[in-house]
C-alpha cells in the first residue's frame, strides 16, 4: 500500500463475481459484503444463480453470480452494471460481459480459457484475444496456478487446492478497494475449524491475492469507496427471506400465539421453511406437507385450532393453493399466504425475479373472493410486512397474500436492528364463550367474526366450504343470503383501507408526472426520481405497498397528477387494477426480463415523458 | 374430563336436519359414532371432526362437536394441522372411496405414514354418491354408470392394503350393518395413539344398492366374513367348520378335520409383528375368500405431534428462552456511531 499507484476516492462502486456454481462466488460475494458493511457502506446486494445445483462445469448454465452495490452513500439497488466484474472461466464471461459498463475493469482468471472450456462455452475464437473485450480494462491473472502455488506448503490435493482460488480473487479485490481482510480471515479460520490444512489454504490464498495486486502494480489506480453516513446503531445484513421469516416470528411472539408454517419447498421461497424450521426454540411448528395443497390446508387447519397459520411458496404453489385459499375466504380464517414471486408462467424460470403474479392474487380464484393483497418494497421492510400481514389477518378475520419475489428475498442490505421494546404488539383475542354463540356474527367496526378455537366449551360449531347462513354460520342456498354474505366478505377487506397508511408522495410533489410501481421496484424507482429531482427535473413518484385495498387517499393522489407512469415488471398488472378501479390514463412502464427494473432505463422512460 | 362422563348420545347429535337418502348407511355410522362418543371420556369441546368433500362428507355438520367440512380430497392435511396446532384435541376425520382414495390419495398416504394421531374413518361404498353414480376408485371393473355406460376399465384398490402399504399403524375394517362391531371398531380406533385407519363397508341405496349383500347379508355373513378377535383362529362358517390356512405362499381356506390345533391354521394377532401377515389378510376379498372385518394392525409407534413437540421442548433447553433480540442479533452485526 506504499505504492505509488493513485488511490482514488468513489463515492460508490459496483462488483459482480462470477464463475462456476461450483466455484463459491456467493461466498466470495458475502464476505467482500460483510467487510464492507463493516467498513460503514451501504450496501445492497443480489445474487444470481442457476436453478441446477450443478449444472455441468463449465458452461453458461452452470454460472452463478453475485452483484454488490457498496457506497458512501444512501443506496437503494444492488446497481444496473457492473464497474468491475470478476470472470473465472469463459462461460462466466459469456453470461455476464454484456452487463459490464463501457470501460469497467475486467479481472480474468486466464488459466480458465483453456480449449476445452472455451469449446464448453461455446466460444469459437478466444474472446481474451479476439477483440471481445477490448472496450474494457482487462486484467488478465492465472489465478488458478497462483493458488497452486501459494497453498502448496500445505499439502493439498490438486482439486481441494483449486476450491481456494476464490479467495485469491477476493484478495486482489480487496487490495484494489483498499478492504481489510481480517474479518474474512477470522471467518476462515472459524469456518474450517475441523480442517486446519483447508483453513491454512484459503488464508494464504487469500492473503497471496492481495499481496500480488499489492506487488505486481497490475492496477494503475486502487479506489476507496469511504464510510455512508447511515443512522447510528447496530446493523446486520439482511435478505428478504430473513427478514420475513424474523417478521413473522415476532409476530407470534408479539400476539403470544404459536406460528405454524405449512410449505412445500419451492424455489425461490424454500429458505423461509429453512429459516423458521431453524426456531423451534421460539415454538414454531413448521410442516414440511407433501405438496403445495396440503401445506395451505394444514395452515388452515391449525389457523382453525387456534395458531398464527402461514403457508409460503411461489407462483406455481399458489396456483395449487387457490381453491383451498377459498376456503380460508368462506370461513373467514386468518391466514397468510407468503408469495415469494418468481418469473412465470408454468416453471417459467425459477431463480429469475418479476412481479407478475398480482392478478393471479388478487382474482386467480373461484367466485366473487376477496382477500387482502400487500408487497413489501425492500428486503428490511420484508419484516415489517410480516408482522403486519398477521394483525390484519387476525384484525379482520381474512387471509392476507403477501407477495415477495427472488429479488426481495436473496437480495441484501444492511438492516438497522430494531429493539423489540419498539414493536407494537397486537392483541388477538379468542372469543369467550356465551350465549348463544352464533358463528358467524360480527364485530361492527371490522365486520371480523369471532375466533371459535375449539377446546373452548360452549363454542363448539361447524364451518366449511358450503355458502353460511348470515349469524348461524349453518349450510344456506337462500339466494338473498348469499349476496348478503358475498357482500360481506368484499366490504370486510375494503374496510382494512382505514387500518393502513395513505399513500405517500416522495420526490418533487409539485411535479406534473408521477410515477408509480409497487413491491420490490422501490428501489429503482426511488433511485431514478431522486437523481433526476437532483438533475433539475420535476417528477414525484408514489410507492404502493398494499394492492388490495388500495390506500384512502389513492385516487386523490393519482388525480393530482397531468401523467402517472406506472412501472412493474410485468405486462401491465397494476396498470390494469388502476385503469379498471379509477378510469384515469396512465402511461405504462414494463420490463419483462426475469430482473430488476434497471435505473437507467427508468431514468430514460421518465424524461422522455416529462 | 369430569363432565364428559354424564354425556349421553344425544349430546353429540347437532340441531341440523340429516340429510341423506333415507336408508342411507351413513345413518347407522352416525348413530354409532354418537353413540360411541360418550364413553370415549373426552370433553365435547375438545373433539374436532374434519371431513373432505361427498355423502359422507357432509358427517361434521351433525355431530355436536367442533367441525370443519373442508375441500375435496384435503380432509387429512386439514386434520393435520389441526392436530399439530393442538395435540390435546380428539380428531376425527370423515372421508369416502371416492374424497380419501381419488382425489385425495395422496393426502391419505402421507398421513398415514406420518402417524398424527387422528382417527380416520372411510365410507366405502364403491361408488361416487354425490356427483350421482360414476364409479369410484373402489368400484368393481366392468361396473356400468353414467361415466361409463360400457363398464368401468379400472381395477379397483383395496383401501386397506392401500393403507398397510403407507405403513399405517392402525388399520381396521367394519361394516355399517352391525351397530356393536362398529362400536367396537370405532373405541378400538380411538384408544390407538397414532392414525387410525377405518374402512366401512357402507350401502349407497340409490347408486350401488346392496353392494355389499352377498358379504354381509345376516343369511350369508356366517360364510362370507370373518370377524378378525386376537387370539383367535381364523375359521369361518355357521358351525366355524372352515378355516383359513398359510401354505407357505399365499392364504386357502379348507374345511377343519375333527383335529385339535391343525398344522397351518391362522390364529389373528393384530399385534404381529410381521408386515405380511395383516397383507395377507388384507389379500383376502369375496369371492375366493371370506372378507376379514376387525382389526387387522395395531402397532405401536411415536406419533407425529408427540415428536414434534418434543423437538421444540428440547431445543428449548438447549438455547434457552429465546428472545426476538437475540433472534435479530443472531451473526455478523456492526455499530455506526
Amino acid at each position: 500500500m506504499t505504492k505509488t499507484i493513485d488511490r482514488t476516492v468513489l463515492e460508490n462502486a459496483i462488483i459482480r463475481f462470477c464463475g462456476d456454481s461450483g466455484d463459491g462466488m456467493q461466498l466470495t460475494g458475502s464476505q467482500f459484503t460483510t467487510t464492507s458493511a463493516n467498513l460503514g457502506n451501504d450496501i445492497a446486494t443480489f445474487p444470481d444463480f442457476p436453478a441446477e445445483i450443478r449444472a455441468p462445469a463449465g458452461t453458461v448454465p452452470g454460472v452463478s453470480g453475485f452483484q454488490i452495490h457498496f457506497s458512501s452513500r444512501d443506496i437503494h439497488t444492488p446497481g444496473d452494471q457492473p464497474s468491475v466484474l470478476v470472470a473465472m472461466n469463459p462461460a462466466a464471461l459469456k453470461a455476464n460481459l454484456s452487463d459490464l459498463e463501457q470501460g469497467g475493469l475486467l479481472i480474468v482468471n486466464t488459466d480458465a480459457f483453456s480449449k476445452v472450456n472455451l469449446k464448453k462455452a461455446e466460444y469459437e475464437s478466444n474472446p481474451l484475444e479476439d477483440g471481445s473485450v477490448e472496450r474494457f480494462r482487462v486484467i488478465r491473472i492465472p489465478i488458478t496456478e497462483l493458488t497452486h502455488r501459494a497453498v502448496a506448503e500445505t499439502g493439498l490435493a490438486k482439486k481441494e487446492a483449486d476450491r481456494c482460488k476464490n479467495f485469491f480473487a477476493l484478495g486482489i479485490v480487496y487490495y484494489l478497494f483498499d478492504r481489510d481482510m481480517n474479518l474474512t480471515l477470522e471467518w476462515i479460520e472459524k469456518k474450517f475449524k475441523k480442517r486446519a490444512d483447508i483453513a491454512a489454504a484459503n488464508r494464504l490464498s487469500l492473503i497471496a491475492g492481495y499481496n500480488y495486486a499489492d506487488t505486481t502494480e497490475i492496477f494503475t489506480t486502487s479506489y476507496s469507496v469511504p464510510a455512508a453516513a447511515l443512522p447510528k446503531g447496530k446493523y446486520r445484513s439482511i435478505t428478504g427471506n430473513q427478514a420475513i421469516a424474523m417478521g413473522f416470528v415476532a409476530a407470534s411472539k408479539l400476539s403470544d400465539r404459536t406460528l405454524f408454517y405449512g410449505s412445500y419447498p419451492i424455489t425461490p421461497a424454500s429458505d423461509v421453511l429453512h429459516e423458521l424450521a431453524a426456531l423451534r426454540h421460539f415454538g414454531v411448528k413448521t410442516f414440511q406437507a407433501e405438496d403445495e395443497i396440503a401445506a395451505v390446508c394444514a395452515a388452515i387447519g391449525a389457523s382453525f385450532a387456534g395458531c398464527l397459520a402461514l403457508t409460503g411458496t411461489s407462483g406455481p404453489g399458489i396456483c395449487l393453493k387457490s381453491e383451498a385459499i377459498n376456503l380460508a375466504i368462506m370461513t373467514e380464517l386468518p391466514l397468510v399466504i407468503l408469495n415469494v414471486q418468481r418469473a412465470g408462467p408454468s416453471t417459467g424460470m425459477p431463480t429469475k425475479t418479476e412481479q407478475s403474479d398480482l392478478l393471479q392474487a388478487m382474482y386467480g380464484r373461484n367466485g366473487d373472493s376477496p382477500l387482502v393483497v400487500m408487497a413489501p418494497a425492500t428486503p428490511s421492510e420484508c419484516f415489517h410486512y410480516g408482522i403486519e400481514a398477521f394483525r390484519i389477518a387476525t384484525k379482520f378475520m381474512v387471509p392476507v397474500i403477501l407477495l415477495s419475489d427472488g429479488f426481495l428475498a436473496n437480495g441484501a442490505e444492511p438492516w438497522a436492528i430494531p429493539s423489540s421494546d419498539s414493536l407494537p404488539t397486537f392483541n388477538v383475542q379468542n372469543i369467550a364463550a356465551h350465549a348463544p354463540y352464533q358463528p358467524f356474527e360480527r364485530d361492527p367496526e371490522t365486520l371480523a367474526r369471532g375466533w371459535a378455537v375449539p377446546g373452548t366449551a360452549g363454542l363448539e360449531h361447524r364451518i366449511g366450504g358450503l355458502e353460511k347462513a348470515d349469524i348461524t354460520g349453518n349450510v344456506s342456498y337462500d339466494p338473498i343470503n348469499h349476496e348478503k354474505m358475498t357482500y360481506y366478505r368484499a366490504e370486510k377487506v375494503a374496510r382494512v383501507a382505514h387500518d393502513i397508511p395513505q399513500l405517500e408522495v416522495y420526490g418533487d410533489q409539485d411535479a406534473d408526472t408521477l410515477v408509480v410501481g409497487w413491491g420490490s421496484t422501490y428501489g429503482s424507482l426511488l433511485t431514478a426520481i431522486n437523481a433526476l429531482n437532483s438533475n433539475g427535473k420535476s417528477v414525484a413518484g408514489a410507492h404502493f405497498r398494499y394492492l388490495n385495498p388500495f390506500p384512502v387517499n389513492t385516487e386523490a393522489v393519482l388525480r393530482q397528477y397531468k401523467r402517472v407512469i406506472v412501472a412493474e415488471i410485468n405486462t401491465g398488472q397494476l396498470d390494469f387494477m388502476i385503469k379498471g378501479k379509477y378510469n384515469i390514463a396512465t402511461t405504462p412502464f414494463q420490463c419483462v426480463q426475469g430482473k430488476p427494473l434497471y435505473v437507467s432505463d427508468l431514468d430514460k422512460f421518465i424524461r422522455l415523458h416529462l | 374430563m369430569t363432565e364428559s362422563t354424564t354425556l349421553k348420545k344425544k349430546d353429540f347429535q347437532s340441531d341440523q336436519i340429516v340429510r341423506w337418502c333415507p336408508g342411507c348407511g351413513d345413518y347407522a355410522i352416525l348413530s354409532a359414532i354418537q353413540s360411541v362418543m360418550p364413553d370415549l371420556g373426552v370433553a365435547k369441546e375438545n373433539i374436532v371432526f374434519v371431513s373432505g368433500i361427498g355423502c359422507s362428507s357432509r358427517f361434521p355438520y351433525y355431530m355436536d362437536t367442533f367441525g370443519f367440512h373442508t375441500i375435496h380430497g384435503r380432509a387429512p392435511a386439514l386434520a393435520t394441522g389441526v392436530k399439530l396446532a393442538n395435540p390435546d384435541l380428539s380428531v376425527w376425520m370423515i372421508t369416502g372411496d371416492g374424497d380419501g382414495l381419488s382425489i385425495g390419495g395422496n393426502h391419505l398416504i402421507h398421513i398415514l405414514r406420518r402417524n398424527v394421531d387422528i382417527n380416520i374413518l372411510l365410507f366405502n361404498n364403491k361408488v361416487y354418491g354425490l356427483t350421482k353414480g360414476q364409479y369410484s376408485p373402489t368400484s368393481d371393473q366392468g361396473m356400468k354408470t353414467k361415466s361409463s355406460p360400457d363398464g368401468s376399465l379400472e381395477y379397483p384398490i383395496n383401501p386397506i392394503r392401500i393403507a398397510l402399504a403407507s405403513e399405517a399403524s392402525f388399520v381396521a375394517r367394519t361394516y355399517d350393518t352391525n351397530i356393536k362391531h362398529m362400536n367396537e371398531t370405532f373405541k378400538a380406533a380411538a384408544e390407538h395413539k397414532g392414525t387410525s385407519f377405518v374402512e366401512i363397508l357402507q350401502n349407497c341405496v340409490i347408486f350401488n344398492k346392496d353392494i355389499f349383500n352377498e358379504v354381509y347379508d345376516k343369511d350369508v355373513r356366517q360364510d362370507h366374513m370373518i370377524h378378525l378377535e386376537d387370539g383367535e383362529p381364523l375359521v369361518f362358517g355357521s358351525e366355524k367348520k372352515q378355516g383359513v390356512f398359510f401354505d407357505g405362499v399365499s392364504m386357502v381356506t379348507r374345511a377343519l378335520e375333527e383335529e385339535n390345533s391343525p398344522a397351518g391354521l391362522m390364529v389373528h394377532d393384530s399385534r404381529k409383528h410381521a408386515p405380511f401377515y395383516p397383507n395377507l389378510l388384507a389379500s383376502m376379498e369375496f369371492p375366493q375368500f371370506p372378507v376379514p372385518v376387525g382389526v387387522f394392525k395395531r402397532v405401536e409407534r411415536p406419533t407425529y405431534e408427540s415428536m414434534l413437540c418434543k423437538q421444540i421442548d428440547v431445543a428449548k433447553q438447549k438455547k434457552g428462552t429465546p428472545t426476538l433480540d437475540s433472534l435479530f442479533q443472531a451473526g455478523e452485526t456492526w455499530n455506526i456511531v
